[in-house]
């Protein structure tokens, strides 16, 4: 008995030893919660942590004398983890920032926390337009793009070249059910129809009964509201089915890994939109051949975000004089920002980073003239086109 | 277009067929667990993992060295068959005078070794896998366009597990095997090295879920979590078949595919689950499965 | 009692240990986790069945509980309340239909049977599906207590914790207890003696479903987040991997066995990432292959003195 006493109390003392180290009060804690092995690992992942480390040596390392510190891991698609994690380092280590998500409903979970321990919150390559509308927080800033800018961008582009009638294909999450709703409305304001829809597990291994379905309905156009390996995958079976004779992909989220994965000759065509594109300018190709040297491929809208993200963080609490979280927003929401990133781009009083939206389409393999050449301009809307005007009504905290 | 209840008939068909593709991968893995539950009485829990193992062996193989879906259809299944004869002569031998339940919660660990060690390397999304050469392209049946390499894997699914069949109810050694499922001290006594055939089946009943790893290669998105997610649904198909009985576990894996097909087409959502409703019935009035003997 | 002072040192260590600087929400984890697996244990441990759904009952109430505080606005004491019934009641249907199979069959109908749980919590409204439940306030115990502080939580949730424990050892020791090691020593003999084993197996898987669903109620609060991840296959394969590691047969075996996992999950994955489950697994296997009464039970076989009437019998 009483060795089984000493079993527990070691547990115990381990439990002590593995408590994260308490920070030291001379560092700024910069955190990235993301997905590093699952379907928006290419998206985002390592080459985001790589971005935001960039970032940080191009400050100085060290902001107010105090070195910048970046902890990582990976919330594998979980929200459980991303919220534990986030609300851990906050309690334990001292976390002045998060970068991260990614995935929406994890990036839902970890807004709450940041509302909760008020830690700035900068929301990357999540969707979903609630994260500054319905489940919005003073301190969450939503980057690069939301799903409202998505659906203004492609679904427009679309039905306005003669794609009336719509089938979806929707991730069954918070970000497949938001680019949904908002494809859907911009449907039907320009005088189309949704036929139907059907709802698709995330990291779903085979969409064929699901593009079956989708065939049935007669549509003209396959809405794909999903991302990363979700898209490459129902991208690939529809083409392998048949499908794409009869129905015209809508890629209403695509990035550029994606397109290289799976090729010009498959994705020819396709629109889509996107907040950032190595090809745009000067300032962007340097970017974006900086981080091609470290990585071996081309940045996607997410990676640069989290370069700008950072760097933006920083020189806010350069200006702020301090890492209070109040005095850090305030700032934010004040400066225009200006980088590799976007120009005159400005934080919303909902969170919204309102910035230039571009709808491409990509080139056919002839068209491409270089490597990583995939995309040609067909239109760059306006932030508040892509955005909306106002900020969003639903946000809880704008209405007091 | 003609309907049936309301819903179109091209989409019956369509998920049917779907249906009979799925129907073949579960007749194919149900086969394997049912062959090694009824001659070692083990739950192999690893089962799965096995499968995730025989994908990842082809993808390896033309990742790694070049070697095309052709080999890795027989050397897939012969490499995993090794590891899973490693782990019976290594582990499970030493657990059968116990409580059958041992094999399980072991069977249970090594899927989770397996899982992580394929997690840690190779990360927990997807991997392109692409169709063999021959079998590019589809069918046009009409209703569907089927590709044409979904339709060998009925072919191939069906010929083996009627191969195995053929073996194990039709030859001498299928009827040695079944004599040492009975009463193993008695065949022992004939001379003929149990141990070794017990060895052999297991790594049989491996091989024919790496072979359904193989197969389904080109098909779905090779992931460490491929295993996990289909290991329950085929204890369920076994379960309903009856857990040792070789015809059982065929018949239930195509007529649950079939199922799920049709499923599809009139609650989609439920596809997943009708699988263990139809177990759980039947666990309740027929609980030796519908070809079993009683428990 | 002769275990008398060492469970009062191992209770006053835990009444330390926020001042000891150990993260609180980890170590209410760690009771959760363990109330969940001491649940699990009463089927297993005490009389041998083993359970493949557990987290049916620990996922179900987790989520009444989350709704109830939630969208009812209900208090702690109350939204656990609710938790706890709706696991019970789980307990009595899925029980009435697996208790009257054994060994193999018995666990995949538990099997079968979570799994039409874990889609009922997947399709139904209130549970928001993919997403979870987020933002489950902790409120306040009858008004007076509030219970958003980590540490005044801590304490509730090890009050409970020592009263489920007590619970446990006190259904165990009870002539009811007794029957149930008659049951599981020799179940055919027990019914020719009379006794409607039956019942006294779904008494059984009652109770353990109720307590299982008091962990999930207390998870659903500690962290604020209910997710399908609770009700899902790994979080049941999970308890069982704790209980025995820990070691089946006695009480304080399972708490011990989540003390590891959790601790390995936690500290390995900071530093080997995803190899951590391939080192748990393998622990696991061993755990199997050689001590199989886990760690607890191993080390009371070696150095513990043998008890006249041994509450846990050692495995076959």
């Amino acid at each position: 008995m009483q060795k089984s006493i000493l079993t527990a109390l070691c547990a115990v003392l381990a439990c002590a030893a593995t408590s994260p180290a308490r920070a030291a009060d001379g560092q700024v804690v910069i955190g990235d919660i993301d997905d590093l092995s699952g379907v928006y690992a290419d998206v985002a992942g390592q080459g985001a942590i790589e971005a935001a480390n960039m970032a940080i040596a191009d400050f100085g390392g060290t902001v107010l004398g105090r070195k910048i510190v970046l902890l990582t891991t990976d919330h594998q698609n979980k929200p459980d983890i991303g919220a534990s994690k986030f609300r851990e380092w906050a309690d334990q280590s001292g976390l002045n920032m998060l970068l991260g998500g990614s995935n929406t409903g994890v990036s839902i979970a970890m807004s709450k926390v940041a509302g909760a321990k008020k830690i700035p919150f900068f929301a990357i390559g999540a969707g979903g337009a609630s994260l500054t509308g319905a489940d919005c927080t003073p301190y969450t800033v939503h980057y690069a793009y939301d799903t409202t800018a998505l659906g203004n961008g492609t679904a427009s582009a679309i039905v306005k070249n003669g794609g009336k009638t719509w089938f979806f294909l929707t991730a069954d999450y918070a970000f497949g059910t938001q680019l949904q709703e908002s494809a859907t409305r911009v449907v039907n304001a320009n005088g189309g129809k949704v036929q139907g829809a059907v709802r698709v597990p995330l990291g779903a291994a085979d969409f064929s009964s699901f593009l079956l379905q989708a065939q049935s309905s007669g549509a003209q156009v396959l809405g794909l509201a999903n991302a990363g390996t979700d898209f490459v995958n129902s991208m690939k079976a529809a083409n392998e089915f048949g499908i794409t004779s009869a129905m015209k992909p809508a890629a209403l989220l695509a990035f550029i890994a994606d397109i290289h994965s799976l090729g010009l000759a498959t994705t020819q065509g396709l629109y889509l939109t996107t907040g950032w594109y190595w090809d745009l300018n000067e300032e962007t190709r340097a970017f974006g051949r900086r981080y091609f040297a470290k990585m071996n491929k081309m940045p996607t809208m997410d990676q640069a975000g989290y370069y700008s993200a950072t760097m933006q963080y920083l020189n806010a609490v350069k200006a702020a004089g301090s890492t209070d979280p109040d005095g850090v927003m305030a700032q934010l929401r004040k400066t225009k920002i200006n980088d590799a990133f976007t120009k005159g781009g400005y934080v919303r009083a909902d969170g919204v980073m309102v910035h230039t939206m571009y709808v491409m389409q990509v080139k056919t393999p002839a068209e491409s003239k270089y490597p990583w050449d995939y995309y040609k301009l067909i239109k760059a809307m306006p932030g508040e086109e892509a955005y909306g005007s106002q900020p969003d009504a639903t946000c809880p905290f704008l209405k007091r | 277009m003609t309907s049936v209840f309301g819903v179109p008939l091209p989409a019956i068909l369509g998920q049917l067929m779907l249906g009979l593709v799925n129907g073949s991968f579960y007749a194919l893995l149900s086969l394997g667990l049912a062959v090694i539950f009824g001659l070692l009485g083990v739950v192999n829990f690893a089962h799965g993992a096995f499968y995730m193992l025989g994908a990842f062996a082809a993808f390896v193989g033309w990742q790694k060295f070049g070697l095309g879906y052709w080999w890795m259809l027989l050397l897939g299944p012969l490499i995993v068959a090794l590891l899973g004869i490693a782990v019976e002569r290594l582990f499970l031998r030493h657990l059968y005078r116990l409580d059958p339940l041992y094999g399980l919660l072991l069977t249970f660990g090594v899927a989770m070794i397996a899982e992580g060690v394929m997690h840690a390397h190779f990360g927990s999304s997807g991997n392109y896998y692409p169709v063999p050469g021959l079998l590019r392209g589809g069918l046009h049946l009409g209703f569907m366009v089927l590709p044409v390499y979904r339709a060998w894997v009925i072919v191939a699914s069906l010929g083996v597990c009627l191969i195995t069949w053929a073996v194990i109810e039709r030859t001498s050694l299928g009827a040695t095997l079944r004599a040492a499922t009975e009463n193993a001290r008695l065949v022992q006594a004939f001379g003929i090295n149990v141990p070794v055939l017990v060895t052999c089946t297991y790594g049989g009943g491996v091989a024919l879920a790496a072979l359904a790893g193989v197969l389904s290669a080109p098909i779905i998105q090779v992931s460490p979590l491929m295993g996990s997610s289909v290991v329950i649904v085929v204890f369920a198909v076994v379960v309903i078949g009856g857990m040792g009985s070789i015809l059982g576990a065929i018949v239930s894996g195509l007529a649950l595919g079939v199922i799920e097909g049709l499923t599809k087409v009139v609650y989609p959502e439920a596809s997943n689950i009708v699988v263990f409703v139809i177990m759980a019935l039947v666990l309740v009035w027929r609980p030796a499965g519908l070809f079993g003997r009683d428990p | 009692m002769r275990a008398a002072p060492a469970y009062l040192g191992l209770l006053l260590l835990a009444l330390a240990a926020p001042a000891l600087g150990i993260y609180p929400v980890f170590a209410m984890k760690l009771l959760c986790y363990g109330m969940f697996a001491c649940a699990f244990n009463l089927l297993l441990g005490y009389t041998n069945m083993l359970s493949f759904g557990h987290a049916a009952f620990f996922g179900a109430s987790a989520y009444v509980t989350g709704w109830l505080a939630t969208s009812r606005g209900w208090g702690a004491i109350a939204a656990i309340g609710g938790g706890v019934a709706t696991a019970a009641a789980l307990g009595l249907l899925i029980g009435a239909i697996a208790v009257r199979r054994r060994g193999i069959y018995f666990a995949m109908i538990t099997l079968a049977l979570s799994q039409l749980v874990f889609f009922v919590c997947l399709e139904a409204g209130f549970t928001g599906g993919e997403n979870g439940l987020q933002s489950i306030p902790r409120g306040t115990i009858l008004g007076v207590l509030d219970l958003n502080g980590d540490t005044t939580l801590y304490y509730f949730v090890l009050a409970i914790f020592v009263a489920v424990f007590l619970l446990i050892r006190r259904i165990v020791h009870s002539p009811y207890g007794q029957v149930l090691r008659a049951i599981r020593e020799n179940e055919p003999r027990a019914v020719s003696l009379g006794y409607q084993v039956n019942r006294y197996k779904l008494l059984a898987f009652v109770l353990s479903a109720s307590l299982a669903g008091l962990a999930g109620s207390l998870k659903a609060l500690i962290l604020g987040f209910v997710t399908l991840s609770d009700v899902g296959q790994a979080n049941s394969g999970q308890v069982i991997l704790m209980t025995i590691l820990g070691g089946s047969g006695t009480f304080l075996g399972p708490l011990v066995g989540a003390g590891v996992v959790l601790t390995l999950e936690e500290y390995l994955s900071e530093r080997v990432g995803a190899w951590a489950t391939v080192i748990i697994g393998a622990t696991f296997v061993a755990c199997v292959m050689t001590f199989r009464r886990g760690l607890v039970g191993e080390l009371q076989q070696r150095y513990g003195r043998r008890r006249a009437l041994s509450a846990a019998a050692p495995p076959p």
